[in-house]
């Protein structure tokens, strides 16, 4: 297990910019003549769209540089490819290889048999980590500083990282539980952790907090809670006492607006947009305490008011790397 | 509140009813849900979009709209937030629809509801399919216990089975219900679900499945040669045992096949039918709009009929009087005002953030709709709070509905 690379498994809700995080948090780890690998499994190339590259292949190229000047490099990790990979690498089954893709064995393995398909998405992931210490049987590519996986979303992660435990008790004995083995000591060793990516509302909290139970329960190790999307409060208490005991009204807010050539009647709608943004202040401060009952780590990003560009990217990783990694990539 | 609705349930073709009235300030048609929901010719919704757009308290919202408009309805979720779930009075995931209470039912009509159990969901359709000896020996075996309780799929596979059982029962000579409403599975890709019935198929029609229960019989001994080597790689990876739970599995499962099959094909030509609508549902960001227009492209492909699109947490502009712009240049002449100035700038920032998201929003619905102009739609404004009771399903249900309430 010597230089073991370390492992960030990003998880989150859907709609909470898990992609996002992963790639802020690669940028961020990508420090002077460093290299971080950031991968992709779930098919939507959500990384290439962000990186603004054409789709990944099945092949780690280079799709930026880093906060600290370091190289940040892109997976999509195929199943389909990767199981022939594996097959090639480790049996060396060529003729055997092409006979199983015949029989639609790799089609039956990478698509209907189920959980094969996160077998092989981890292994990948596995294979790039050891490629440190292993011998290089044919990889294609570096060894890497970090790796950052953007990962299945929080209700499935703990049965994805412990897809390995599930096979390893079908398959009793070969190198199939070997390598089985393998992974699920990698998943749970000190070196991989899972950041949990979520909103201020009800239900990705929740999903949060659950999804940190049963990431606990199987033994692996919970990193971050990064909280996304984070609107900052833009009314002061006095105005929102204001608001809330009534002293600042239509009339007063309408006389403001005359005075700066305003329509005045707008007065009451104004009110009411700063009434709401209480109500979801609210919200958030609710849903934050939640979390804080969880004791974990907590990292906050703002809500970004553009589109995520490269730019915002490097915004997000410059308060991940101050937040998270205590300002130096680890 | 708004009143009982005044638009009378169409008569005669469903088609009519995707040319309701277009929303005022919108580019193409709305979707004219109460009209949906009214006509006795839509058996099944089904609510379908990426992770994290609001698809269950959608489909729990129009649901609850038929059910108090006067239709027996069954609304199948499968993983409601919790305080939702209460509100429902689903506290036990057991598989079985049961009453919501605080339904109105002055119109006539019902609500039951229920959550995807989808292992027990498996474990019946076995045993429902087999000898009680046979039975037993598939729940025990390795890889059933795996492939119907956490590999990844099984929940879609599922769900559209638990559908297709609601609808039998629901259509058999003493119907229950006469609409059902499924939310569906937060999926890797939320077009699962319409691929399981094809790829149970496919699996049970694949030469290797068949070549497992019979390697060495009839014509397939000409491949035997050749499965020989596969079989010795599989061994060589896999270890001995695995393939002979693996053979077992697959023997024992094989006189489910037929019906499996058979089930799979009759729910995905009930997903075509003419009584079946599939609502889109998104949120105005780029990747769940992106998802989206894949979603509606490929129903389309399917010939599975589409209701339309349903964007949820839009921000509409509230103040068109005021521009982000202008909103934050007079905001910082009163910055330095008294104290009321001082507020009505913050006032002021709190629009031009809000004028700049609504704006953002606009767009990025407009890019659909030019790219799918036929697709109608129905934008529902963003509530401040959480939907966690039956009245913020009601409200959800007006917004639907395009019933728009004062701004909140």
């Amino acid at each position: 297990m010597a230089n073991a690379t370390p492992l960030h498994v990003v998880t989150g809700k859907g709609g909470t910019g898990k992609t996002t995080v992963a790639a802020a948090l690669a940028t961020a780890l990508a420090d002077a003549g460093r290299r971080v690998l950031l991968c992709e499994v779930e098919g939507r190339q959500g990384l290439a769209q962000l990186f603004d590259v054409p789709p990944l292949p099945y092949e780690e190229r280079k799709v930026a540089v880093g906060l600290g000047g370091g190289e940040v490099y892109a997976l999509a990790i195929d199943p389909e490819a990767a199981l022939l990979e594996y097959l090639q690498m480790y049996y060396r089954l060529g003729r055997a290889g092409k006979a199983l893709d015949r029989f639609g064995i790799i089609d039956f393995a990478t698509t209907i048999a189920p959980g094969v398909r996160d077998v092989l998405l981890t292994g990948k992931v596995y294979e790039a980590a050891r490629r440190g210490s292993a011998t290089k049987k044919g990889g294609t590519g570096f060894t890497y500083d970090a790796i950052v996986m953007d990962a299945p979303p929080t209700g499935r992660i703990a049965r994805f990282l412990n897809v390995n435990e599930e096979v390893a008790g079908l398959a009793r004995v070969g190198p199939v539980r070997r390598q089985a083995d393998s992974i699920m000591a990698m998943m749970r060793s000190k070196t991989t952790q899972v950041h949990l990516v979520t909103v201020l509302e009800e239900m990705p909290v929740q999903e949060t907090i659950d999804g940190i139970a049963e990431l606990r329960a199987t033994n692996l190790s919970v990193g971050h809670v990064i909280v996304n999307l984070v609107q900052a409060a833009l009314l002061s208490d006095d105005t929102r006492d204001a608001i809330t005991s009534g002293t600042l009204g239509t009339k007063q807010v309408g006389a403001a607006l005359t005075s700066v050539a305003l329509d005045a009647d707008a007065a009451p709608a104004l009110l009411d947009q700063g009434r709401a943004h209480l109500e979801r202040m609210a919200l958030q401060d609710a849903e934050r305490e939640s979390l804080a009952e969880s004791d974990r780590r907590i990292v906050e990003l703002p809500y970004m008011s553009d589109a995520i560009d490269q730019g915002a990217l490097f915004e997000l990783a410059g308060l991940l790397r101050a937040d998270m990694l205590g300002g130096a990539a680890s | 509140m708004t009143g009982k609705p005044s638009t009378s349930p169409k008569p005669g073709r469903r088609a009519s009813r995707t040319t309701g009235p277009a929303a005022p300030g919108s580019l193409h048609d709305a979707i004219d849900v109460d009209a949906l929901l009214a006509d006795r010719g839509t058996e099944i919704i089904v609510c379908c979009g990426s992770g994290g757009v609001g698809k269950t308290t959608t489909s729990a919202a129009l649901a609850l709209r038929a059910a108090e408009q006067g239709r027996q309805v069954c609304v199948l979720t499968i993983d409601p937030a919790r305080r939702l779930a209460q509100s429902m009075g689903l506290t036990e995931l057991d598989n079985i629809p049961r009453i919501v209470e605080g339904v109105s039912d002055t119109n006539g009509g019902r609500l039951d509801a229920m959550m995807l159990d989808m292992k027990r969901t498996f474990d019946e359709v076995v045993e429902a399919h087999s000898t009680p000896e046979k039975a037993e020996q598939i729940l025990a075996n390795p890889f059933y216990q795996a492939l119907s309780s956490s590999f990844a799929g099984t929940q879609e596979y599922m769900a559209m089975e638990k559908l297709g059982q609601l609808h039998e029962e629901s259509v058999e000579n003493n119907p229950r219900w006469d609409l059902i409403v499924v939310d569906t599975p937060p999926s890797r890709s939320a077009l699962d679900f319409l691929d399981a019935p094809e790829r149970l198929s496919s699996m049970l029609d694949g030469r290797f499945m068949r070549l497992m229960v019979a390697p060495a019989r009839g014509p397939a001994r000409l491949l035997t040669a050749g499965f020989g080597l596969v079989t010795n790689a599989l061994n060589k990876v896999l270890g001995a045992q695995f393939l002979t739970d693996l053979q077992a599995f697959v023997a024992a499962l094989d006189t489910l096949f037929g019906g499996f099959r058979q089930r799979a094909e009759a729910t995905y030509s009930l997903l075509q039918a003419d009584g079946t609508a599939f609502v889109v549902v998104a949120a105005p960001e780029i990747d769940a709009m992106r998802e989206a227009a894949y979603f509606v492209e490929r129903l389309s492909a399917e010939k599975m009929p589409l209701a339309g699109l349903v964007v949820n947490r839009m921000h509409p502009e509230d103040i068109e009087s005021i521009t982000a712009a202008d909103a934050e240049s007079a905001g910082h002449k009163l910055a330095s005002g008294d104290a009321e100035e001082r507020a009505t700038s913050e006032l002021l920032a709190v629009h031009a953030e809000r004028a700049r998201l609504s704006k953002r929003e606009a767009r990025v619905a407009q890019r659909f709709s030019a790219a799918h102009p036929r697709v109608p739609t129905v934008a529902v404004r963003a509530l401040a709070g959480d939907v966690h009771d039956l009245d913020g399903l009601r409200r959800i249900g007006d917004l639907l509905a395009g019933r728009q309430e004062a701004a909140g």
